[in-house]
C-alpha cells in the first residue's frame, strides 16, 4: 500500500524536474545524462556490494590462498568467477573494488555534508553578524587558504592519529579523513555563502522579519539560507569529486584507510607493491574505477555550473 | 600605496605566524619527542635530561616562541629519525622538488597555451571538443594514479623510462642538478609530465576562457579590418593580452605544485622534499613535518604577496581594498 502511493509522488519529482529549466538543460545535454547514468551505476553497485560481489573480501572463509594472483578472466590463466582476477592473498579483484567504492564513496559524501554544514554555519553567521565575528571567522579562512589544501589534510590526519592510541585508529580512519578532508573545504562554502548574506540581509524581507520579532537564528535558517543555496550545490557537487580524490591520495599516501578496510586509494596503495611483478590488473583496475567516478562527477558538476550560470542561458 | 604594502606584509607574517603556531601545536601534542628518541631501556634521569636540553619543560609560550625565532632562522632542530639537523636534511632534497617543479611549470605552459589558444579559435571543431573531454579526464584521474600507469606503460612493459629516483646528478657546488645529464633528463620526463597534467588542463582551460573573450573585443575586430592574417591577430595581439593572468596563474600555483610533488615524489621515489615529508609523516619525525610545513607556507605566502604587491603596483583601484588570501584551486 505505502509503495504504491510512493511511487507516483516520486514520479511526480522526477517528472516536475524534466519539466523545470535545470531539467530542460538536463534533457539536452547528452554529457550529464551519460554521466548521471555511469553515476547511478557505481553507486548502486557499490551500494549492493554484499549482494552482487563474487566473494566477501574481508571474510576469510571465502578466500583461497590456491587462488592467489590470478589474472583477469579474459587473460591465460584467468579463473571464474574472478573477473578481474585475485591478488596475492587471494581475494577477488572485483569484489574488493566494489567494498572499496562504497568506502570511498561514503568517505568523499560524508566529508562534503560535514564541511558544507561548517561552512554554511560560518559563513551566515559572518555574513550575518559583521563586525569583529566576521573579521575574525574570515581571517581564519584566509588562514586556511594559505597552506596548500593536501598539506592540510595530511597534517590534520597526521595530527588525529598522533592523538589517538594505535588500538583506536583503525577504527576512526574514515571519521579521521572525514575531518581531514572537510577542514580544507568549508573555506569555499563559507565565502560564497557569507557574500550572498551580505546581500540578502540588507534586504527588505529580512527587515520585515526582524520588525515581526523573528529569531537571528530562525532569520538565517529559514529566510536567508535558501537564497544563497544556489552556488554552494555546484561547489558541492564539484568538491564531491575532489573530497574523493583527496582520500584516494591520502589512503595512497599510506596516511588514510588501513589495508583492513581499504578504499579505492589503498588498493591503489597495495597494488603499486605489486608493479614489478606483471600483475597490473591489482593497479589497474581500482585506478580505472576511481577516475570513472571522478569523471561522472566532474562532468555533472560542470554541467550543473553552467546550467544555473544565467549567463550562460 | 606604502599602506597597502605594509598591510599585506603585516598580513603575511601574521598567516606565518599561524602556520607556525599549526606546526608548534603538532610538533608538541603528538607523540612525546622524548619517548620517540630514546629507547625503551633509557633511565628517568636520561629522560628528564632530553627534556631539559630540548627545552620541553618550559612554559608554553615561551617554547612557541623559541620555535618560532629559530624557525625564522630556519632552525628546526633535529631530524627524531636519523638525528640529523633538519635544515640540512632539506637543503640537500630542495633542488629535487625544484627541478621537477620547473620542469612541471615549463610543460604546463609549453603544451597548455597552445592547446588553449586552439581550443579557443576552433571551438566548434571535433578536436578542439575532444581535448576539452580529454581535459576533464585529466583532472578526473588522480596524478598518482596517472604516475602509475605511466610507469606501467613506459618502464616496465616498454622500458623506455627510469620507474624511480634522479639518475645521474652533477653537483653544482652544493646545488644538484639532474638536467646535465642524458639519464637525469630521462629520469625527470614522467615524474614532469605526471606533475605537469593537472597544471596543463589549468592553463589550457584559462588561455581558452580569456581568448573567447578577448576575440570578442573591439581591437581584434579592427585588427580584422585592417586584413591581418589569422595567425598575426590570434597569436600576435590576443594571445598577448592573455598572458597576464597565465603568468599569475603560473606563480601563484608553483607554491600547490610544490605540494603536490609529494605525491608525485612517492609514485616515482623522486629524492625531493615532498617524499621526506611523506617518509616523516609514517616516521612522525615532527621536525621535519613542521619544517616542511612551514618552508611550503612560506613559499606560497611569499607568492601570493608578491602577485597581490605586483598588481597593486599596475592597478591603483586594487590599492583601496587591500585583497586577502590568495587562489587555492585544488
Amino acid at each position: 500500500m505505502s509503495a504504491e502511493s510512493a511511487v507516483p509522488a516520486k514520479e511526480g519529482a522526477v517528472r516536475r524536474f524534466l519539466a523545470s529549466d535545470l531539467g530542460y538543460s538536463f534533457r539536452h545535454s547528452p554529457v550529464a545524462i551519460i554521466a548521471l547514468v555511469l553515476l547511478l551505476l557505481l553507486v548502486v553497485t557499490a551500494i549492493l556490494a554484499p549482494w552482487i560481489a563474487p566473494q566477501n573480501p574481508h571474510d576469510l572463509k571465502q578466500i583461497f590462498i590456491d587462488k592467489a594472483e590470478l589474472p583477469p578472466i579474459w587473460a591465460k590463466g584467468g579463473e571464474w568467477p574472478f573477473l578481474l582476477g585475485t591478488d596475492p592473498q587471494g581475494r577477488d579483484v572485483l569484489s574488493a573494488i566494489l567494498y572499496g567504492t562504497r568506502i570511498s564513496l561514503a568517505i568523499g559524501a560524508a566529508s562534503v555534508a560535514v564541511s558544507m554544514l561548517f561552512g554554511i554555519t560560518v559563513g551566515l553567521v559572518a555574513g550575518f553578524f559583521g563586525g569583529a565575528i566576521d573579521n575574525i571567522l574570515m581571517r581564519i579562512g584566509d588562514t586556511m587558504l594559505s597552506i596548500p589544501t593536501l598539506l592540510v589534510a595530511i597534517l590534520v590526519s597526521a595530527l588525529f592519529r598522533g592523538l589517538l592510541p594505535p588500538a583506536l585508529r583503525e577504527p576512526f580512519a574514515a571519521t579521521i579523513l572525514v575531518v581531514a578532508i572537510a577542514l580544507t573545504a568549508w573555506v569555499q562554502y563559507a565565502r560564497t555563502v557569507r557574500a550572498s548574506t551580505l546581500v540578502e540581509r540588507g534586504k527588505e524581507y529580512v527587515l520585515a522579519a526582524r520588525i515581526i520579532g523573528v529569531s537571528p537564528a530562525r532569520i538565517m535558517r529559514r529566510h536567508i539560507l535558501p537564497n544563497t543555496l544556489t552556488p554552494v550545490m555546484v561547489a558541492a557537487t564539484l568538491n564531491l569529486g575532489l573530497a574523493i580524490l583527496s582520500e584516494a591520495t591520502l589512503s595512497f599516501l599510506g596516511v588514510g584507510m588501513p589495508i583492513t578496510q581499504p578504499s579505492l586509494g589503498t588498493l591503489i596503495r597495495i597494488g603499486n607493491q605489486y608493479l614489478f611483478s606483471g600483475s597490473w590488473w591489482l593497479v589497474v583496475f581500482p585506478s580505472v574505477q576511481l577516475g570513472l567516478i571522478v569523471l561522472s562527477v566532474n562532468l555533472l558538476g560542470d554541467w550543473l555550473r553552467d546550467a544555473l550560470n544565467p549567463k550562460l542561458r | 600605496m606604502l599602506v597597502f604594502l605594509v598591510r599585506r606584509v603585516v598580513n603575511a607574517i601574521g598567516v606565518m605566524l599561524a602556520v607556525a603556531f599549526l606546526a608548534f601545536m603538532i610538533f608538541r601534542f603528538v607523540g612525546d619527542p622524548v619517548e620517540l628518541m630514546l629507547n625503551e631501556q633509557a633511565t628517568q634521569a636520561q629522560r628528564d635530561e632530553l627534556r631539559a636540553r630540548l627545552g620541553l619543560n618550559r612554559p608554553f609560550l615561551l617554547q612557541f616562541a623559541t620555535f618560532a625565532g629559530n624557525a625564522a632562522r630556519g632552525d628546526f632542530g633535529i631530524s627524531y629519525r636519523n638525528q640529523q639537523e633538519v635544515s640540512a636534511l632539506i637543503a640537500e632534497r630542495f633542488p629535487a622538488t625544484f627541478e621537477l617543479v620547473l620542469v612541471a611549470t615549463f610543460l604546463s605552459l609549453v603544451i597548455g597555451i597552445p592547446l588553449g589558444v586552439f581550443s579557443a579559435i576552433r571551438r566548434k571543431s571535433f578536436l578542439a571538443q575532444a581535448v576539452q573531454f580529454v581535459s576533464v579526464l585529466g583532472v578526473s584521474l588522480p596524478s598518482f594514479a596517472l604516475g602509475i600507469l605511466f610507469i606501467l606503460i613506459f618502464s616496465v612493459n616498454l622500458q623506455w623510462l627510469p620507474a624511480f629516483g634522479r639518475g645521474e646528478v652533477v653537483s653544482l657546488g652544493g646545488w644538484t642538478t639532474g638536467l646535465l645529464t642524458a639519464s637525469g633528463r630521462a629520469a625527470l620526463v614522467l615524474p614532469g609530465i605526471t606533475l605537469s597534467l593537472f597544471q596543463i588542463t589549468l592553463v589550457m582551460r584559462l588561455v581558452r576562457a580569456e581568448m573567447l573573450e578577448t576575440m570578442r573585443t573591439e581591437f581584434i575586430r579592427f585588427a580584422r579590418a585592417r586584413g591581418l592574417p589569422d595567425r598575426s591577430i590570434h597569436f600576435r595581439h590576443a594571445l598577448r593580452n592573455c598572458l597576464m593572468p597565465v603568468i599569475t596563474m603560473t606563480g601563484l600555483q608553483i607554491g600547490n605544485l610544490i605540494a603536490f610533488a609529494l605525491v608525485t615524489e612517492t609514485v616515482f621515489q623522486w629524492p625531493g622534499m615532498g617524499l621526506l615529508f611523506v617518509q616523516a609523516v609514517t616516521f612522525v619525525d615532527i621536525p621535519v613535518m613542521a619544517a616542511y610545513l612551514m618552508l611550503v607556507s612560506f613559499i606560497f605566502v611569499t607568492l601570493n604577496t608578491l602577485v597581490d604587491l605586483t598588481y597593486a603596483l599596475v592597478d591603483p583601484r586594487l590599492r583601496q581594498t587591500a585583497l586577502a588570501g590568495g587562489s587555492n584551486v585544488r
